[in-house]
């Protein structure tokens, strides 16, 4: 799928990157904890997160992801969508809580990618 | 490459890996290793800002390798081995609350780097070096 999809699928807003829609996505992951998304995270492409700071978007960048969503209605602030922007890094917002938003995307075909 | 971490400032931490990443890329690097880099500094540089009070970042770029070292005047780390343990950290409830302070810093950034050193002295500081190696040449 591509990150329009995952618009779509959870109804999300769009908050910047309209311009990276078209970039595909294969694996996912969703965590508050920007700690273990950076120890357990391999080249997954999308970040769900309940978790609202700035080092949500520095994480993202630091680990090459293509887009990060952020669960339960929360929304960002300007700055951090400006950092979002010059890393050319997508940010929605779904009002959908986290469990259900990873289940829909990995229902619509997207993959944990995570080794057990 | 010399940055300054500021101190007590959580909004800013990550501004150092994050130019050192962008410039990694702009010479061309190898992205594994660009990757590696980002990283495991990016570690470093928020145990910097939210166990010591800010410091100092190094870093040279050579076409076979990136070595940083990272230097703080913070409280020192007391058990050196310990701190090195997945899982383990002092990081209170609110560095918690921002996302951080699972105890995997460390060992994720020995995990991403060829060669790691930790020195420390209570009450002194903590100097951190790290290299990545360009495997691909
Ligand atoms: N620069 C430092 N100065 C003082 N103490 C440090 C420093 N870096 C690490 N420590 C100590 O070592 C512990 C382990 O560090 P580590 O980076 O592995 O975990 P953490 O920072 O607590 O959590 P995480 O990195 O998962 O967010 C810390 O909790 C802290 O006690
Ligand atoms: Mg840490």
């Amino acid at each position: 799928m591509n990150v329009q999809d995952i618009q779509r699928i959870l109804r999300a807003d769009l908050l910047c990157g309209e311009e990276h829609l078209g970039r595909e996505v294969q694996t996912a992951c969703g965590s508050d904890m920007m700690s273990d998304v950076l120890a357990y995270v391999k080249e997954q492409s999308v970040l769900l997160t309940g978790l609202v700071n700035p080092q949500v978007i520095r994480t993202a960048e630091m680990m090459d992801m293509v887009c990060i969503v952020f669960v339960r209605g929360k929304r960002p602030n300007e700055d951090m969508i400006e950092l979002a922007k010059e890393r050319s890094i997508v940010v929605m917002s779904t009002k959908f809580r986290m469990f259900t938003a990873c289940g829909l995307l990995y229902e619509g075909g997207l993959k944990g990618g995570c080794k057990v | 490459m010399h940055y300054v971490v500021p101190p007590d400032d959580f909004t800013r931490a990550g501004e150092a890996s994050s130019a050192v990443k962008k410039t990694l890329k702009q010479i061309g690097m190898n992205p594994d290793v660009i990757r590696r880099v980002a990283i495991a500094m990016y570690e470093g540089e928020i145990n910097m800002v939210i166990h010591a009070h800010g410091g100092e970042i190094t870093v040279d770029v050579a076409p076979d390798r990136v070595d940083m070292v990272l230097a703080d005047e913070g409280p020192g780390i007391a058990d050196i081995e310990r701190a090195m343990q997945a899982g383990y950290s002092t990081a209170p409830e609110e560095v918690r609350n921002l996302g951080f302070g699972a105890g995997m810093g460390l060992p994720n950034m020995k995990k991403y780097t060829d060669e790691m050193t930790v020195e420390s002295t209570l009450g002194v500081g903590t100097t951190v070096r790290m290299s990545v190696f360009n495997h691909a040449g």
